[in-house]
């Protein structure tokens, strides 16, 4: 056979023990004349019969390299060998024997969860006399059994992606590619998904490669491989990753001090990699595994406290980052917008929202939704895909009137002064909506001119933009080029050119790498710290930290209201000392689970 | 075929047919659409002029102006309007009031038996050429009949010396739509054909449902064929519905046979069809993909297939390329089915060019269709 003719004796049981091989493959794609190196000369093996996670940030090469072993991409150089068969000469061989679950799960929407199990089962030619029995199986494992007939385009985000890794297992394959299978899932969802990953692995001997953009799924695998931008950062097990940062992590308190301040002044600190809000408190990485003095942190005679903690996985991966070198100590952030309006004294209300609802048809997208945000405040809106954040958002934006219920900002009924409300607003949409054939400084004219904004005013404005988020060297560069990074910046310039004292971002750090979202929350704290209110949604639970208050939301209600460290201490118990956010709005969303099914029962 | 690749086969297949009648879409686009367009352009576009504006100037009213005016009022043809003077006939002209002017100049009764000048000028505008020469036909086929009448009235033996004597072959009561409508089932076939498959591929790309049939062990000629297979019921149940409007509801006469016509069909459908799967290997967005094939399917077709406009009178380099378009070899061999019959030496170089096309065209779609995740 043509595979074994290109592998030498001595490397074939190199390649049948692992179940997947990479030998510095490297992959790139033209566009307008440029090349982007996807990979760059990656090499790696994946064990067989365990979960090996494939973790990075967008942009990381993962969903090329999931393609490249699918066979569907062929490598510019570089050997893959999957299960002993060449991926290059033999894709067709390779795509006979993996299962595969593409990002969006594969799935046929007008077909039901039958008919899409029967597809899957013909194309693997999976003998009639083995389905029966199989599909049981499948149906049991993934809890789909009830839903056979229903058509895979009406179920919920979760079940669909249990149906598209179950179509993926319909041919038992001994290797299984899951790319980005938890994307966008809310999280009970995906802790279920996991579950049945293991469950797989252990019952079948089923080998794993998964890929996730999540950091703290790392440690849910048996095996990790760090990606960035195209090249491998490491290869371990996730305590290993860790472990390197034993010693080196800490909770900083200082009471009677913002912890926004607290977190600006401890960042600029010698010695400290990573400073991020928890709380009420700061997580600290330092360079060295010794704790922090006081003096160290802070030059303001704070009465400060330092805990040890536990090192997280993401911990690691930033301090790997900040390591090799990806970053640069950022500048410290001036006062951001000096904004005559916005003081930090007044407590006012800013937003008031009451008993608000929006109907489409007979379906509730939001449903009696009550809250209040005072001035300088960031507040949060935290639940999954299709819980009803973006929509309460248009509705505060005035883009979607409310179909019962008052909404008023900056003082203004949005049913009578939607208009005269947006000029107060900022907003930054998903995705950015930034105008991706037009260069930075015409985007920035093009919306200042859009909020009114002329002459000297605006020159001072475009001044202030260019400065004040570095991106005077990119002025002329065209949107759509830059980095994902400078695009979040290039957007919130955007969103704050007409100095408004509101400021909405729908998930804007969604797909943006850690470091990143560093850099973005720490100019919202900036912004918050000068008198902006700050409204976000977002469905990073760990970004919950970051907010002064928030609600989280499921199937359009509320489920809770209050900080973040109310919400954790809510569900602190004696097998869970230390709840994390998740942890939190897991048991939430099984708590009204629970209620919902002892209600029809 | 092994057992494998039928079972692969079949359910793709099941799967295909399950989506054509869930999604309103192919069926629309497969039936709906000829109906409509079948409906606008067989009724909206006609190259036979009527009630074409005209106006009339008689200088000299008589017994002999008022005779021969009255032929144009009673022509179908024509809706004359009175003008005192030429002068205002041509402003009338001018503002596209009226299509022509018939001038009876004062010397009508006298000049008209006699040879040499005329008495009756006419104006016709020319912007469009095939109207303008409409009319001019039309009024000498009413000068010459009038003339022969009067003559006949008068016992007065007639100076023209050839009376005129037209046939039309194969169409003949001159009815454009006779010739037109086999024309557009041609060139609405190729839309069809084509958005079938560009539509229905683009969807599984955007839906990402390609990607993941690719990483199964179908092979690439078994996912074409399932797409193939089933549009190409489709685009055939579309194309006898279109025939049967034409010949019921617009009465074109069938004159050929109707096998002949279904072969000659399918050979098209497959052109089109591989078009179609061709546009869908270059875009895989379903709203780009359906620009594309109105671009390079339906365009062409309407201009360069002959469906029209006259392939013989066009440049060499456009004639070149419409041997390249699918639906010129399609429209000569409606036009001949349904107009002159079986004409084998007419039909059967013009099939040839269409497998040939229909095999160059899915030769590329598969041979593209591998590399397309790039």
């Amino acid at each position: 056979m043509d595979a074994e003719s290109k592998i030498s004796p001595a490397d074939s049981r190199k390649y049948t023990e692992a179940a997947l091989t990479l030998e510095s493959v490297s992959k790139g794609f033209r566009a307008g004349g440029r090349t982007a190196q996807a990979l760059e000369r990656v090499s790696l093996a994946v064990k067989r019969g365990i979960v090996t996670g494939l973790i990075g940030p967008d942009g990381a090469g993962k969903t090329t390299l999931m393609r490249l072993v699918a066979g569907l991409l062929a490598p510019d150089e570089g050997k893959i060998v999957v299960l002993g068969i060449d991926a290059l000469s033999q894709p067709q061989h390779v795509q006979s024997i993996i299962g595969y679950m593409p990002q969006r799960f594969g799935l046929y929407e007008d077909l039901s969860v039958q008919e899409n199990l029967d597809l899957y089962a013909d194309l693997h030619a999976v003998a009639p006399v083995d389905r029966s029995s199989r599909y049981s199986d499948l149906m049991r494992m993934t809890g789909l059994t009830p839903f056979t007939t229903r058509l895979a385009g009406r179920l919920s985000g979760g079940m669909k992606q249990k149906l598209g890794l179950a179509c993926a297992l319909v041919g038992s394959p001994p290797l299984l590619l899951l790319d980005e299978p938890t994307v966008g899932v809310d999280p009970v969802s995906r802790r279920e998904l996991w579950a049945i990953i293991h469950r797989l692995v252990e019952e079948r001997g089923a080998t794993v490669l998964l890929s996730t953009a999540y950091l703290d799924e790392a440690e849910r695998c048996t095996e990790v491989i760090l990606m960035h931008s195209g090249k491998l950062l490491g290869q371990d097990d996730p305590a290993a990753f860790t472990r390197r940062i034993a010693g080196r992590t800490f909770q900083i308190f200082a009471p009677g001090i913002s912890k926004r301040v607290l977190q600006e002044r401890v960042s600029q600190a010698a010695g400290v990699l990573d400073a991020i809000i928890q709380g009420s408190r700061v997580r600290v990485v330092t360079e060295q595994p010794v704790a922090p003095t006081a003096a160290a942190l802070t030059t303001d005679n704070w009465e400060v406290t330092i805990t040890p903690v536990a090192p997280r996985f993401e911990d690691s991966f930033v301090s790997l980052l900040k390591g090799a070198g990806h970053f640069a100590q950022a500048s410290p952030i001036r006062a951001a917008n000096a904004s005559p309006g916005a003081s930090a004294a007044t407590a006012a209300d800013v937003i008031v929202v009451r008993n608000l609802s929006r109907r489409f048809g007979e379906f509730y997208a939001v449903r009696d939704v009550s809250f209040t945000v005072r001035r300088g405040e960031i507040f949060g809106l935290l639940g999954a895909n299709g819980a009803g954040k973006s929509t309460t958002f248009r509705m505060l934006c005035g883009l979607l009137p409310a179909s019962e219920g008052t909404l008023q900002v900056a003082g203004l009924d949005l049913r009578h002064a939607a208009a005269q409300a947006r000029g107060h607003v900022g907003y930054m949409a998903q995705k950015f909506s930034l105008y991706g054939d037009l260069s930075v400084l015409q985007n920035l004219c093009f919306f200042s001119s859009a909020y009114g904004l002329k002459a000297r005013h605006q020159r001072e404005r475009l001044d202030w933009a260019l400065d004040e988020f570095e991106l005077r060297p990119f002025a002329d560069a065209t949107s759509r080029d830059l980095p994902l990074g400078f695009k979040q910046r290039l957007a919130l310039a955007v969103a704050l050119m007409h100095e408004p004292d509101i400021l909405f971002l729908d998930e804007p750090t969604s797909g943006v790498d850690p470091l990143g979202r560093r850099e973005f929350w720490r100019r919202i704290n900036a912004l918050a710290q000068s008198g902006i209110t700050v409204m976000v949604t977002t469905h990073f639970m760990e970004e919950a930290e970051y907010c002064d208050r928030l609600v989280i939301m499921a199937q359009g209600r509320i489920l809770a209201e209050g900080t973040s460290e109310e919400m954790r201490a809510r569900f602190r118990s004696d097998t869970l000392p230390n709840p994390t956010m998740e942890d939190a709005f897991v048991a939430l969303i099984t708590g009204v689970e629970n209620r919902q099914a002892g209600a029809a029962a | 075929m092994n057992r494998e690749q039928i079972m692969r086969l079949r359910g793709l297949l099941r799967k295909e047919s399950l989506q054509i009648v869930r999604d309103p879409s192919s069926i629309a686009i497969a039936f709906v659409m000829p109906v409509v367009l079948l409906l606008i352009f067989g009724y909206g576009v006609s190259l036979d002029a009527k009630r074409v504006p005209l106006a009339l100037v008689i200088e000299q009213p008589n017994d002999d102006t008022a005779s021969f005016a009255a032929g144009f009022f009673q022509s179908p043809y024509f809706v004359p309007v009175r003008f005192a003077t030429v002068q205002e006939a041509d402003a009338a002209m001018e503002t596209r009031l009226v299509d022509g002017i018939v001038w009876l100049r004062s010397d009508f009764s006298r000049q008209m038996l006699s040879e040499g000048n005329a008495p009756i000028g006419l104006i016709v505008n020319g912007v469009d050429a095939n109207n303008a020469r409409l009319i001019e036909g039309y009024l000498q086929q009413v000068w010459a009949d009038w003339l022969a009448k009067f003559a006949a009235t008068q016992g007065l033996s007639l100076k023209i010396p050839v009376q005129v004597d037209v046939r039309v072959w194969f169409n003949p009561a001159v009815m454009s739509k006779d010739f037109l409508v086999p024309g557009l089932i041609a060139v609405i076939m190729t839309l069809t054909g084509a958005l079938l498959t560009a539509m229905v591929v683009a969807r599984e790309w955007e839906r990402g449902t390609m990607e993941a049939l690719l990483v199964t062990p179908a092979g690439i000629y078994e996912i074409i064929l399932s797409k193939l297979l089933p549009y190409f019921v489709l685009g055939m149940g579309g194309m006898l519905l279109s025939v049967a409007m034409a010949v019921w509801l617009f009465e074109v006469p069938l004159r050929g046979s109707l096998w002949l016509l279904l072969a000659s069909s399918s050979a098209f459908l497959l052109c089109a069809l591989g078009m179609g799967l061709l546009i869908s290997t270059v875009s895989k967005n379903q709203f780009v993909a359906g620009e594309i094939a109105i671009l390079v399917t339906y365009l062409p077709a309407f201009i360069l297939s002959g469906f029209v406009f006259d392939i013989r009178s066009m440049p060499a380099a456009v004639r070149l390329i419409t041997h390249i378009v699918a639906a010129r070899y399609f429209v000569t061999i409606l036009q001949s089915v349904f107009l002159a019959g079986n004409v084998w030496p007419v039909v059967l170089p013009n099939i040839l060019g269409l497998v040939f096309l229909a095999a160059i065209f899915l030769g590329l779609a598969y041979r593209s269709a591998r590399k397309s995740l790039e």
